[in-house]
């Protein structure tokens, strides 16, 4: 918590859940960063730096990756890389180059990102106060509870399967199944109608799912800080827990993008 | 819950990590990790034919060392018949020797009395006729009788 004893619980609480937002001047209103040309720069920073370290050094690995005995950092990430593979061979029935890359992508970028949560809710907002000198400066650590992130996963998770889609089965397969499946051609704006839907709720669901979830983690681990001393019984059962969470919601966000990938790439 | 351009530059993250993802760590690693199944599966088929291979030199040593033993036995018979056989020649052969040597020593035995008894036939004559001498020398004329003496030596 922050020096100043003033500080009440409702500050607190929305200190916490504000993000670091980065706009121009003439953007601002009333002074506060809230139109569209406006960047989290906290979220941004800590999924690129999570992102670059994780990636850069599943790259380094597996730029030295022999078929002779795994050792070590291979053996590790052939591991993690084997389960995501193995599920996209159990889901996805055909043939691409981009869905298991893909999917490796969002479970281990999704898990390292909600990872950050396991962190105590002021080490590292506290250390970026002290280190800037700015003891109000807000900055969330958790990018997945940023929906401008999960938005943007599940978005290019759409834009990428309608492609997928529209490359597997041709231009006038695809448009037949948009206007024609499930009721025919003589209902066809009401398949229309079903089709977008359909399309425009998988990727909220998605990204809501994820960002709800690790929201609602993140809550709680600011509520339990908030209890003083008997935080310290409380936030290691509710961490351990959140392991749980932070896996989970890492593997669904993965299984659904490789189920909407085969569900674009088959025909229905 | 405010969306902005951070969802922008969220994508454009994404898209990195999938591109770096797609060309720097799936490609590897698939190739490793296939080629890791060809190597077991070669190394599985090898042991099994090690182990087939393995199985056929056994029956053959088994075989050599039997075939080995009936020779071995047959030497041994052959070897112990020549062994009789040259013992049996060996016996012939001193039995011959002997023979010849014992007869040998017989021929050589009866010359051996032949010349005794030419030579004591010898001296009979000449004692008997040192004998009849010394008679007839009182009562015969040894010239008278010369022709007499002579053919009784040649008798004797």
């Amino acid at each position: 918590m922050s020096a100043e004893g003033t500080l009440t619980t409702t500050g607190y609480i929305q200190h916490h859940l504000t993000n670091l937002a980065v706009c121009a001047d003439s953007a601002k209103i009333d002074g506060v960063c809230s139109g569209f040309w406006t960047v989290h720069l906290d979220t941004l920073l800590v999924s690129g730096v999570l992102g670059l370290v994780v990636f850069g050094l599943m790259a380094l690995l597996a730029g030295k990756a022999t078929s002779g005995v795994p050792a070590g950092g291979q053996n590790f990430v052939e591991m993690v890389v084997g389960l995501v593979d193995q599920q996209v061979r159990d889901t996805f029935h055909g043939k691409s180059a981009l869905v298991t890359p893909l999917a490796i992508t969002i479970f281990v970028w999704v898990f390292v990102m909600n990872a950050m949560d396991l962190i105590p809710v002021d080490f590292l907002p506290t250390a970026i106060q002290v280190a800037t000198g700015d003891s109000h400066l807000p900055f969330k650590f958790v990018p997945t509870t940023d929906p401008n992130l999960t938005f943007a996963m599940s978005i290019t998770v759409f834009f990428i399967a309608l492609f997928m889609g529209l490359k597997v089965k041709g231009f006038g397969h695809f448009m037949h199944e948009v206007f024609a499946v499930p009721f025919g051609l003589k209902l066809a704006p009401v398949n229309f109608l079903f089709r977008v839907v359909e399309e425009i709720a998988r990727p909220i669901s998605l990204s809501l799912r994820l960002f709800g979830n690790m929201y609602a983690g993140e809550m709680v681990f600011i509520l339990i800080a908030l209890l003083g001393l008997y935080q310290l019984p409380l936030a290691l059962p509710w961490a351990l827990f959140h392991i749980l969470i932070i896996t989970l919601q890492a593997f669904v966000f993965m299984m659904l993008t490789i189920v909407y990938m085969s569900m674009a790439a088959e025909s229905h | 819950m405010n969306i902005n351009a951070t969802l922008i530059g969220q994508a454009i993250w994404f898209g990195l990590f999938i591109w770096i993802t797609m060309k720097y760590v799936w490609p590897p690693l698939q190739k490793a990790m296939a080629d890791r199944q060809v190597l077991i599966a070669d190394g599985l088929a090898a042991a099994e034919r090690g182990k087939h291979e393995q199985e056929l030199a056994a029956k053959r040593a088994a075989d050599a060392l039997r075939e080995a033993k009936e020779k071995s036995a047959d030497l041994v018979a052959q070897a112990e018949r020549r062994a009789q056989q040259i013992v049996e020649e060996a016996k012939g052969a001193a039995k011959l020797e002997a023979d010849k040597v014992v007869a040998g020593a017989k021929a050589e035995i009866d010359q051996e009395v032949e010349r005794a008894k030419q030579q004591l036939r010898e001296r009979v004559s000449e004692l008997a006729v040192a004998g009849a001498e010394k008679i007839l020398r009182k009562e015969i004329n040894a010239s008278a009788h010369a022709d007499m003496l002579i053919a009784l030596k040649q008798d004797l």
